[in-house]
């Protein structure tokens, strides 16, 4: 593979800003959207962030974003063209789209596109899909997840992972899979020219059916409710007390 | 200390319903200013602002910017800045505004007025060095030379160079005619600047590798006052003509002020020419024709004047950001009406009152501004003459209004905010007072509230008979009419108010068109309640029109609760703030009797 071809994909999710306090729908359906700002879910913007450094340091030659959802997900795609993807592509669809159905629409683009790399957020701050790993086994492609450092040279990728107890060092061919950690990098911030450019660059509309993919839920969300509240704490009157309840109430030990 | 969150569904709301970014966007030249883009780098602006000034502004604050006597008099800005500077200009905010053809953005007025909140907003003292660099751009390239502009404007759009304004002397503050700098030609085109600057902005400093001077100075024939004043460019290190720096000229920082605010941005004594110490003269060239320096300064002044009415609005939201963040945690006391459990001093009646009073104005002032900055854009690229005259007009009325009223809340609304911390806010680390600190200076300077007043109530109002002042009451009142075909409660209480305080600005304007001319020091004395009361009604006109939108967005079925508080907002406005407009305007039209009254002696 000559470096002149590496594209990376870069599959970005729209996602309940994660300044915002979420809300349970008063009938248990779901979480409320309505009038609740929406951004990139920022390990997609780590993920964003590294490809172009890639493509900066010449390693790759374009960089296109990717988003599965609504009409509305064209922000977030501007966002990442404003960070520096080159193009990006919106796979458009009103149905509640579930892991599985992305990871299979971003297959579908993958075999269009053909990069060598794709790079996920590591999970989504909404609902922790993992979308990079359901995508890897999908195409049987070897994947680094919780990526701290990417190396790319000569058909090969060097990838650190943060680990239980330390750090660990993979290495494989490309094509592969990353999941981009918190200490990846540091995403820049999008300049006022790019942003500007950021709407004149290409972004394709395509529909699930386009890429052949099924998108019917297979899921049913039986309900969704707020994490039971915290109770108010006792005091205990000495270590024997406590031990006790640790066993009989709380049953840990 | 606080974080800054920019209020973007406000800025965002202003924009779209009150100010018409979309009507913007149609004119000529500011097709890329599609409401979506702007949506974009507003968001983009308030990640910058938050992320990378908003904490530097304490710091900055706490250490300020020192001076030191090397090299001939050197400023070193506060840990941070330097590296906050090379961000903003790299990431290409400083030409937002600027010509395309010197690699500016050429977007509207709207939407640089809404960004130069932010940074205003996260860090009045770093801000005040793109503002300046703006102004010295506007002046180059509205009067400068081709060669003037190929020289400085690419370097200064892209945020490598910085610039500055030279007017003030310590004896020529509010009265410019009385400026001594002089310039003499060397006769191969250049001059050579002598004498001494106060007050100047970012005058010296380590953030760019270069600053360019706007200098006002005499030529030697030059007629007395202010028909004798030129401007001229002087560049701390000159322009090789490969665009390489040159020789250091003889333009020198002195000393800087010790300040009640803005600590971290240097305010210097400059000295140009100063041949004790380094001999030679400051060499610069002429900007635009002999002795029409002033005229060039006024072109300009509405946008300077524009800015600075927006710190207040900047100030005024920090203020009320930190208030609030303090209100909700600060536990004390209980509740009035009974309950057993300490409460957070939010639920303070009072306290609610103080907060609501921060809120409502700023809502009111961010209303207002960005009208008139839309107002600004219709007046320089409407495609028909009559729309653009009818706009200038607006602008030009109001331009002392948003620089005189807005200012004066900031330092109301800012003190609301030491009071709602209580003595926390008197407290420096709690970081209250800063924002009051710094807002002390924005009625002072680019024209003292007084000056803005006597421009509004002569040049704006009685030269022209009222004339633009009676077309903006005449739109005030269809708003009091659309108000009146609300059935809701909280509409007639606005409908109310605002009905007493047009009819407050007309009684005090017809008195002061009629009295202008034959009493003026009287009517000079209600020069300032006036401009408050313009200020106060026409927000709450600006208001009352938000009203009218967040009802039809409920009507229509949004459940946003953004609606709902922006009606509450604007009716607390209208009990408490619009409620002032008729003792105002009695102080105007009965106020300057007791005034006059007062001998010297008396004093």
């Amino acid at each position: 593979m000559r470096t002149a071809d590496l594209k990376i994909l870069v599959p970005v999710k729209r996602v309940v800003d994660y300044n915002v306090k979420v809300r349970v729908k008063a009938d248990g359906t779901g979480v409320d959207l309505a009038n609740v700002k929406m951004s990139m879910n920022p390990f997609d913007e780590i993920a964003i962030e590294e490809a172009v450094r890639l493509r900066e340091a010449g390693v790759a030659t374009e960089v296109i974003a990717v988003s599965c959802g609504v009409t509305a997900c064209q922000e977030t795609l501007r966002t990442a063209m404003a960070i520096g993807a080159d193009r990006a592509i919106l796979v458009e669809s009103d149905v509640d789209l579930q892991p599985l159905a992305v990871a299979k629409l971003i297959k579908a683009v993958a075999e269009k596109e053909q990069p060598q790399i794709v790079i996920f957020g590591k999970q989504a701050i909404d609902d922790d899909a993992n979308q990079g790993q359901m995508f890897a086994a999908l195409m049987g492609w070897p994947q680094a997840t919780f990526a701290s450092k990417v190396v790319v040279a000569e058909g090969k990728a060097t990838v650190t992972r943060e680990i239980d107890g330390g750090a660990e060092i993979l290495e494989f061919k490309l094509p592969c899979v990353v999941t981009t950690d918190l200490r990846l990098n540091e995403p820049r911030y999008a300049t006022l020219p790019n942003i500007m450019k950021a709407k004149k660059k290409q972004l394709d509309n395509l529909k699930p059916a386009d890429l052949g993919v099924d998108v019917t839920p297979r899921l049913t969300t039986l309900k969704v409710s707020e994490p039971p509240k915290r109770g108010a704490g006792v005091k205990v009157a000495d270590v024997k007390e406590l031990v006790a309840k640790l066993k009989n109430e709380a049953k840990v030990i | 200390m606080s974080a800054y969150t920019p209020p973007l569904k406000d800025m965002q709301f202003v924009l779209r319903e009150l100010a018409g970014i979309d009507r913007v966007a149609q004119l000529p030249g500011y097709e890329e200013a599609a409401p979506e883009v702007v949506e974009a780098i507003l968001e983009e602006a308030g990640k910058f602002a938050a992320g990378v000034l908003a904490p530097l502004n304490f710091s900055g604050d706490q250490e300020g910017a020192k001076w030191s006597a090397d090299d001939g008099g050197r400023v070193t800005t506060p840990a941070g800045f330097k590296e906050a500077y090379a961000q903003f200009a790299e990431a290409g905010w400083n030409g937002l505004a600027c010509d395309q053809e010197y690699g500016g953005q050429g977007l509207p007025k709207l939407v640089s007025a809404a960004v130069l909140e932010m940074w205003k907003a996260s860090n009045m003292s770093f801000s005040l060095c793109p503002m300046l660099t703006l102004g010295a751009i506007e002046a180059l390239q509205l009067c400068g030379s081709t060669q003037q502009k190929a020289a400085y404007l690419p370097n200064m759009i892209s945020g490598k160079w910085t610039g500055t304004m030279n007017l003030t002397e310590p004896q020529a503050g509010s009265d410019l005619a009385a400026i001594r700098s002089r310039a003499v030609p060397q006769g191969d085109g250049s001059y050579k600047i002598f004498g001494n600057k106060i007050f100047i902005t970012y005058g010296d400093h380590d953030m760019a590798e270069n600053i360019v001077h706007l200098v006002l100075a005499r030529t030697p024939d030059a007629p007395e006052g202010v028909k004798g004043i030129s401007l001229f460019v002087v560049p701390k290190f000159m322009v090789q003509p490969d665009g390489s720096l040159g020789a250091r000229n003889d333009a020198y920082c002195v000393s800087i002020e010790h300040k009640l605010g803005i600590h971290g941005s240097p305010t210097c004594v400059m000295a140009f020419g100063d041949a004790g110490n380094f001999g030679g003269g400051a060499v610069g060239t002429l900007v635009g024709k002999e002795n029409e320096g002033l005229k060039y300064m006024f072109i300009m002044m509405n946008a300077a004047r524009f800015a600075v009415g927006l710190e207040g609005l900047a100030l005024g939201e920090r203020a009320y950001q930190q208030a609030l963040g303090y209100a909700r945690d600060r536990v004390q006391g209980r509740d009035i009406a009974g309950s057993a459990a300490s409460v957070a001093i939010l639920h303070h009646p009072d306290v609610r009152r103080m907060l609501m009073l921060m809120k409502s104005q700023n809502e009111a002032m961010r209303a207002l501004s960005y009208t008139v900055a839309a107002a600004n854009d219709a007046a320089a690229r409407h495609p028909e003459e009559a729309e653009r005259k009818r706009n200038q007009a607006y602008v030009d009325l109001m331009i002392p209004v948003v620089k005189g009223w807005l200012t004066e809340t900031s330092n109301e609304v800012a003190s609301l905010g030491v009071q709602v911390h209580g003595g926390m806010g008197f407290i420096e680390e709690t970081g209250a007072a800063q924002h009051l600190r710094d807002a002390r200076i924005t009625t002072i300077y680019e024209g003292t509230t007084g000056i803005q007043a006597n421009d509004l109530i002569g040049r704006k109002i009685a030269r022209e008979g009222g004339a633009t002042l009676k077309a903006v009451i005449a739109l005030m009142r269809q708003t009091e009419g659309d108000l009146d075909q609300q059935d809701k409660p909280e509409f007639a209480v606005i409908k109310a108010a605002l009905a007493n305080g047009i009819k407050a600005v007309g009684e005090a304007a017809e008195y002061i068109v009629a009295h202008y001319g034959a009493d003026i020091k009287a009517v000079s004395v209600g020069a300032v309640p006036f401009l408050k009361l313009l200020g106060i009604v026409a927000g709450g006109w600006q208001m009352a029109c938000a009203a009218l939108v967040a009802e039809s967005k409920i009507a229509g079925g949004d459940t946003d609760a953004f609606y709902p508080a922006k009606i509450a907002t604007t009716r607390f406005y209208a009990d408490h703030v619009l409620s002032a407009a008729p003792g105002l305007a009695h102080t105007v039209i009965h106020g300057g009797a007791g005034a006059m009254a007062v001998t010297d002696e008396m004093l």
